[in-house]
């Protein structure tokens, strides 16, 4: 993992401090709330519905042991005992008092964490695959480069006072697990024909209001390139975003009003007039900050283990949950586990402190220390012995951590909606439950296999719902809540964006919708064809039919 | 962030807001703020709604609370001043899939 030098340690206490007289001189009225409010965003401090929120930033989803014991101690210590992963690989807190947030920061600071950049109009936390380093289909691992771009974008001067947030992601893995063309800039590690590794740049991605599918402006940009070229994308969008609309002041719309050509030559003949080794990264230091995420110190191991085929054969709870939330690893005799946040019935995402502790001690026994944050709001344990699979497995059921459920209809995506956040519409989490509830029996979930439902509680899209195989979009409609429902969105390489069934829902009326869609899948599939593959072949209508015939339903346009 | 009086919802009507230090949701009472939605103060005419307005400006810029406006209520059988809008009767519970947590654990459901 990364460690913070000295200039890291020191800016981040310094702004630790920094807040501290902030928020005394907002207490003693020196600061009014509107003087405040930027000042507090920028160390991600929101106000919500019921209280202050704090959020964190995970660089890229990568988090020790050592740092979720501390989130454990600030969630017991000063919120009400548990956390929430969000789907840009953070962790918030719903309860904090503005008055201990000073000393909740310094915690933080203690395990090299805090909340700057995560709010405000600059370039937010970077993500990445969180199989990162540990997926067998990866060119490279995507942190190193994730990581250069976090330091090039800490309080950059010039890229401070953005039109509007910045999101980057990047991937190293010929599967899209970082949902890189749903972001600002999405970057691709890619290999030439020459066998060289250089990046991919899509621009202009992003859900919310005006989703976008990201447009590919740079189909090879030589490694060392990367900073000026990131530069130059910055500046045209700094210049030309529009500063007047907060609604079209994403790059995404830049790039869609003026046609991704014309971007990409602006972009171009900026990149040509910077000068390039005054602003690209000193090889010396990329190689500094790529050791250390070099793999740990794996055993050889045969690349399957007997130990794990005994136990499977002989315990059809732990073989399922081996099937569903066990993925392959680059090393011979290792797995990546996905620790699934969805149990049935429980807000997607949240963690308690006590669960919390138990991942971190699975992390210290089983997987060095490490774990992932995933955009998905689960929890990884990159770096597993085969061996150990059942012991981890016993781990989690003791936590009730073990529900086998990654990647099935119940690993939903669900926004803090309503029921925390002040610009939510709607809520999220209880549709969720709900729907997770209707679809619980596991023979049933395995049948229907991969199925993505994300929800988002307003239109910002927190919950990705464009990208959902299902998506579902929490609105007010004559002072009720009511759910409108896409489908065929896909947060992969082949992103798409879902289309609109039909009029909204009420909330009791959705599992009901989403058994009808189902059921068209299972009607008519292929044999060994995924949902998201039979949406493509079949086209909406069959969906829409069936989704449209439900009783209640209002029949009038939407 | 202060009530406007051009946004002036519908009568009858509480003051609600945050906090500033904690951040916990306050209702303007017969005497100062309190934590309890059931002590909020109900405005049934104009001249009550201006001094709710009054009273946020004055707490806005005395550093008591944050983000005060007027919420527009019906009283419920039992006497009790429910906001009319879905969004602020969850601002006066609390996350309606964790009962634990909010007002209505501390003070049972308005």
């Amino acid at each position: 993992m990364y460690r913070y030098d000295e200039f890291d340690s020191a800016f981040v206490r310094a702004r630790v401090e920094e807040f501290r007289g902030q928020v005394a001189r907002r207490l003693d009225g020196s600061l009014t709330e509107d003087e405040f409010k930027p000042l507090r965003l920028k160390n991600g401090v929101y106000l919500q519905l019921h209280a202050y929120m704090l959020r964190i930033a995970i660089p890229y989803g990568t988090l020790s042991a050592v740092q979720l014991r501390q989130l454990a101690v600030i969630a017991e210590r000063y919120d009400r005992g548990y956390g929430h992963f969000t789907t840009r690989q953070n962790i918030q807190f719903n309860w904090p008092k503005l008055r201990d947030i000073p000393d909740i920061l310094s915690l933080l600071a203690d395990v090299e964490m805090h909340g700057i950049q995560t709010s405000g109009n600059c370039i937010r936390n970077v993500t990445a695959d969180h199989f990162a380093g540990v997926a067998p289909d990866e060119i490279e691992d995507p942190r190193a480069v994730a990581e250069l771009i976090r330091q090039w974008s800490t309080a950059h001067p010039e890229f401070s006072y953005l039109p509007r947030k910045f999101k980057v992601a990047v991937t190293g893995a010929a599967r899209d697990r970082a949902v890189t063309a749903a972001h600002d800039i999405g970057l691709r590690i890619v290999r030439n024909a020459a066998g060289e590794t250089g990046y991919t740049v899509l621009v202009g991605g992003g859900l919310g209001r005006t989703p976008m599918i990201g447009k590919v402006v740079r189909t090879f940009l030589p490694k060392a390139d990367l900073l000026a070229y990131l530069e130059a994308v910055m500046r045209v969008y700094n210049l030309e975003g529009r500063r007047d609309n907060k609604y079209k002041a994403r790059v995404k719309i830049l790039v869609h009003e003026i046609g991704v050509e014309e971007f990409r030559a602006r972009v171009e003949a900026e990149f040509a007039g910077l000068d390039g080794p005054g602003i690209n990264a000193d090889p010396a230091e990329v190689a500094r900050i790529a050791a250390y995420f070099a793999p740990p110190a794996y055993a050889k191991l045969p690349a399957t283990s007997t130990k794990l085929a005994a136990r499977r054969a002989s315990n059809p709870a732990f073989a399922e949950w081996v099937a569903v939330n066990t993925a392959p690893h680059v090393a011979p005799g290792y797995a990546a586990v996905t620790i699934s946040l969805k149990g049935i019935g429980e807000a997607p995402g949240d963690i308690t402190a006590v669960q919390m502790r138990a991942a971190a001690d699975l992390a210290g026994r089983f997987s060095f220390n490490e774990t992932r944050v995933t955009h998905l709001q689960n929890l990884v344990l990159p770096h597993v012995r085969q061996d150990d699979l059942f012991d981890v497995w016993q781990g989690l059921i003791a936590s009730g951590l073990a529900t086998a459920n990654v990647g099935l209809i119940t690993d939903i995506i669900a926004c803090p909606g309503l029921d925390y956040c002040a610009l939510a519409t709607a809520r999220s989490i209880p549709i969720a439950q709900a729907i997770a509830h209707r679809f619980a029996d596991q023979a049933r979930q395995r049948d229907i296999g991969e199925l993505n439902i994300k929800i988002s509680g307003c239109i910002n899209a927190c919950g990705h719902h464009h990208v959902g195989h299902i998506g579902i979009l929490g609105l007010e409609k004559r002072g009720e809540e009511s759910y409108q429902i896409t489908l065929g969105g896909d947060a992969t390489e082949t992103a798409a964006i879902g289309e609109i069934l039909g009029p909204g829902l009420s909330a009791n009326e959705v599992p009901d919708a989403i058994e009808r869609i189902v059921g068209v899948y299972l009607a008519q599939r292929y044999s060994g064809e995924s949902f998201i593959a039979a949406v493509k072949r079949l086209g909406l209508a069959p969906f829409k039919a069936a989704f449209l015939v439900a009783p209640g339903a209002h029949h009038a346009a939407a | 962030m202060a009530a406007s009086p051009a946004k002036r919802p519908s009568l009858p009507a509480i003051l609600l807001a945050n906090d500033l230090l904690d951040g916990d949701v306050v209702f303007r009472a017969a005497s100062g703020w309190s934590r309890d939605p059931a002590e909020a103060l109900v405005a049934h005419d104009e001249a009550a709604a201006a001094a709710l307005e009054a009273a946020a400006v004055e707490a806005l810029s005395a550093q008591q609370v944050v983000d005060a406006y007027l919420v527009d209520v019906i009283i419920d059988p039992q006497g009790r001043a429910v906001p009319r809008h879905f969004r602020e009767r969850f601002k006066t519970l609390g996350p309606s899939h964790r009962t634990d947590l909010g007002k209505q654990a501390d003070f049972g459901s308005a």
